[in-house]
């Protein structure tokens, strides 16, 4: 049966159902491309018989490969559309700097619009607060103090706070830090909220 | 509230499919019990047990759902199609005498999913399928209801077990409410955590996380 391949890359997408981005199947679409090429060439040539020489038989296998066709074109778009859902949320989670072994399981294009995105959202961020712009990735629990009690869960090394001090984040060291400063820390957990 | 930034396209309600919901996709996988109405020449190849250049007509073969809804027109000129066991008067009874002692994993697992698509196919049983559908959903209901939000920190493969795609993905919903109000009820809403994303990469060791 043809769309194996293309039901395979479906597959491996569910299969990390919680938004996890897995490698690029560069291979896999390509296999898909393929088949679709192969199918639309082999409907042309029935096509032009069934024109030709009035083989109106021809047509059920016409419109089989028509549907093949369908939806080879449904699993690509899904995937792709799919994984750009999930390089949208890794701006979210990880903020705008990935780790290169995310930033290898994506593609060239991939890549070139979470850039596009990330400026999207930096453009939309200064437009909105007056002259400062808001940053909404900040906070996305109602906070309920300035500042929090943290420890760090691995070494980071220094890090400097809007007063100019520099703190030195080593494993297990625990410090009271502004929130604003150290959400994004915490998301990537390098640090831990530590409640009283 | 964990804050849920990956929102994949969900699937379509009732006989409707979304394009681009990986869901629907895997739903329409499912194989039906067709019937060639006509012959499909040169495609022979494809239906694998008869090595003839053509599928010749009559064949009966077990095609994916998307197949046949691209086939199928009501004059039935391509191809007819069957209704699996379970949608039939026999399993219909069993499902109207008590919905919650049938395996639908098991029987699916997309139940409710292949059993709205089913209604496609002009078919004079679609009321009663439709019906004894939407019946199972209803006699069911309570009981997931009632166990996704009981079940706190607990091994809850066994209630999940029996339940189709949908009624998981329910479950699911409600574990997750469940979760949410006993953080808040424990003063941890406001504590900031780590996101599911970023300790779901770190658990399947990605060496080097710049920060």
């Amino acid at each position: 049966m043809f769309c194996e391949k293309a039901i395979e890359l479906i597959r491996e997408l569910q299969r990390a159902s919680d938004g996890q981005l897995p490698a690029f199947n560069e291979d896999g679409i390509r296999q898909v491309l393929e088949e679709m090429k192969a199918l639309y060439e082999q409907n042309q040539t029935d096509v032009n018989e069934a024109k030709s020489e009035g083989r109106s038989d021809l047509i059920p296998t016409i419109k089989f490969r028509h549907c093949c066709l369908l939806r080879n074109q449904r699993c690509i778009a899904a995937y792709l559309y799919d994984r750009l859902l999930r390089i949208r949320s890794l701006r979210w989670e990880y903020g705008s700097v990935l780790p290169t072994s995310i930033r290898f399981h994506m593609c060239a294009e991939e890549l070139e619009w979470f850039n596009q995105y990330k400026k999207s959202l930096a453009t939309y961020m200064r437009s909105l607060g007056g002259d400062e712009g808001l940053d909404i990735t900040q906070d996305m629990q109602p906070p309920k103090s300035l500042y929090i009690e943290v420890r760090c869960l691995k070494d980071y090394g220094e890090f400097e706070i809007d007063d100019g001090t520099t703190i030195l984040l080593k494993k297990n060291s625990q410090h009271f830090l502004p929130r604003w400063k150290c959400e994004q820390l915490i998301r990537q957990g390098v640090l831990e909220h530590v409640m009283s | 509230m964990t804050t849920q930034s990956y929102l994949p396209v969900p699937p379509g309600v009732g006989m409707e499919e979304n394009f681009l919901s990986l869901d629907d996709i895997l739903l329409s996988q499912e194989k039906l019990p067709t019937r060639t109405e006509c012959v499909f020449p040169r495609l022979g190849f494809v239906e694998k047990t008869s090595d003839t250049r053509d599928i010749p007509e009559g064949t009966k073969m077990e095609m994916p759902l998307w197949l046949s809804k691209g086939l199928y027109d009501n004059k039935r000129r391509l191809v007819s199609v069957e209704q699996p066991k379970i949608y039939r008067q026999g399993w219909r009874t069993v499902f109207s005498a008590d919905p919650n002692v049938v395996d639908l994993h098991k029987m699916g697992p997309y139940y409710y999913g292949l059993g709205s698509q089913l209604l496609h196919f002009d078919s004079p049983e679609n009321p009663e399928i439709a019906q004894t559908v939407l019946q199972t959903y209803i006699g069911r209901f309570r009981r997931i209801m009632d166990s996704s939000q009981n079940a706190y920190n607990e091994d809850t493969s066994a209630l999940v077990e029996r339940l189709d795609v949908l009624e998981r993905s329910l479950f699911r919903t409600g574990q997750i409410g469940l979760n949410d109000f006993q953080r808040w009820e424990k003063g941890q809403a406001s504590q900031i955590t780590a996101s599911n994303l970023v300790q779901n990469y770190r658990k399947r060791k990605f060496p080097d996380l710049e920060a």
